[in-house]
């Protein structure tokens, strides 16, 4: 129960985008349409659910204070946290080539779908603020298998939501110099107040 | 290719001004007219969540020209030893380097801004605009100018994050760099004379919809239109 309130929240309150205003990037740029909203949020919620934990395992049996004593006891003074930025990313680009071809060789179809979306993920501040969130809230295993999932269902929400929105709005007469990423600022403030309704809720 | 007659061209005049017309060009026009956040719609990722207090904000903005101009000036020092391939990965590797020394300075000699700012700090790693910039700048030109051509994005990027914030202190908590300013208000006009603050603005989508408005005034007056 603990882990389905950890997901229900991750997803909701501590919405990705709404709460913490990441992955902002290609949340804003490829919200134009709803198909390939679609794509980049799938690819989203399947990076994210593979990476926080294996950085997870990264952090706990390499990075921690003391973690490296299953290699040797002397090591329980060693304390590698300072390189957690840069192993996290490299995690994230290295995880990301891999669930490319792995996705290449056995689902051609989803590839097409997912294809070009997938190496702009590994710069995208969804991913790897999931990673280091996960690290500063010292979450277990599974919560953080949960927690990735969680986040990125959110920011799949987010932006299909955004996107159909969009679609909708080809069709208004907006102001000029608020076409495009100003109205899209405004309307996201707007969805980010229907998402506040959801910080009402004990879990 | 191209960024060899860029080079070249530059080479031709080797007495070019310290500041010469086109130099100055590179620091201003990131400024307004080809503004990082209101116009190419970059790094607005990491930024926003700082901007609830100026002085976060203030440290943020900081780093993030630090970030840029160190990573531009490696990255363009090293243009012509890093194979094509591989070019995002040795660019990662320089950024994550330049925010994981930013990251200690702050744990070292600013604890509480540390905590304060969070995960946000290692989030400048993923900031559009380093990459940005090292793609589209670093690559094919030379130190100097891309240190320049780095400082100017990064300002453009400050003066927003800063306006945000100012804007989301001053209506959310009545203060501007921890200066209760709307108690002043109140204290000049006596004690019935309440200025209220507004929770939304603490909020995330304070953040947005200020933005957002920023936006319009600033596209409103250059004239540039999106379609």
């Amino acid at each position: 129960m603990e882990l389905f309130n950890l997901g229900i929240r991750s997803i909701f309150i501590d919405n990705m985008v709404f709460a913490y205003f990441l992955g902002m990037c290609s949340f804003l740029a490829v919200s134009k349409k709803v198909s390939t909203a679609l794509g980049l949020g799938a690819a989203v919620i399947f990076v994210l659910t593979v990476t926080v934990p294996v950085n997870w395992l990264l952090n706990e049996f390499v990075l921690k204070e003391g973690a490296l004593t299953w290699v040797n006891a002397e090591l329980a003074t060693v304390d590698l946290t300072f390189l957690r930025f840069i192993m996290f990313i490299a995690i994230i680009a290295a995880m990301v080539q891999l669930v490319e071809m792995v996705v290449e060789k056995f689902a051609p179809a989803l590839y097409g779908a997912l294809g070009i979306f997938l190496p702009l993920i590994a710069v995208n501040c969804a991913i790897l603020g999931g990673s280091l969130f996960m690290a500063q809230r010292d979450y277990t295993l599974a919560e953080s298998a949960v927690y990735g999932f969680g986040s990125g269902t959110g920011f799949f929400l987010a932006i299909v939501a955004l996107a159909a929105i969009r679609e909708k709005l080809k069709y208004s007469a907006v102001p000029n110099g608020l076409k495009g990423l100003g109205i899209t600022m405004l309307l996201t403030g707007l969805m980010g107040i229907a998402f506040m309704s959801f910080m009402g809720i004990d879990l | 290719m191209s960024t060899e007659t860029v080079e070249k061209a530059i080479e031709k005049k080797p007495a070019e001004a310290l500041l010469s017309k086109r130099r100055k060009k590179l620091i201003t026009d990131p400024l307004v007219d080809d503004n990082p956040i209101t116009i190419q719609v970059l790094g607005i990722c990491s930024a926003l969540a700082v901007t609830t207090q100026m002085k976060p904000t203030l440290v943020m903005a900081i780093s993030v020209i630090f970030v840029i101009v160190m990573s531009n000036l490696v990255i363009s020092l090293m243009r012509n030893t890093i194979p094509t391939r591989v070019r995002i990965i040795v660019q990662l590797a320089v950024v994550a380097t330049l925010v994981t020394l930013v990251s200690e300075v702050l744990r070292a000699f600013a604890y509480d801004m540390y905590k304060e700012l969070s995960v946000f700090v290692g989030l400048i790693i993923t900031n559009c605009i380093v990459m940005g910039r090292l793609e589209a700048f670093a690559l094919g030109n030379k130190p100097y100018d891309s240190v320049l051509d780095g400082f100017g994005s990064a300002l453009g990027y400050s003066w927003i994050i800063l306006t945000v914030a100012f804007f989301r202190e001053l209506w959310g908590s009545g203060s501007v760099f921890g200066i209760p300013v709307f108690d002043y208000v109140s204290g000049i006009f006596g004690p019935d004379f309440k200025l209220a603050t507004n929770g939304l603005m603490v909020s995330p989508v304070g953040a947005f919809i200020i933005l957002g408005l920023i936006i319009w005034v600033q596209r409103t007056k250059t004239g540039y239109v999106e379609h």
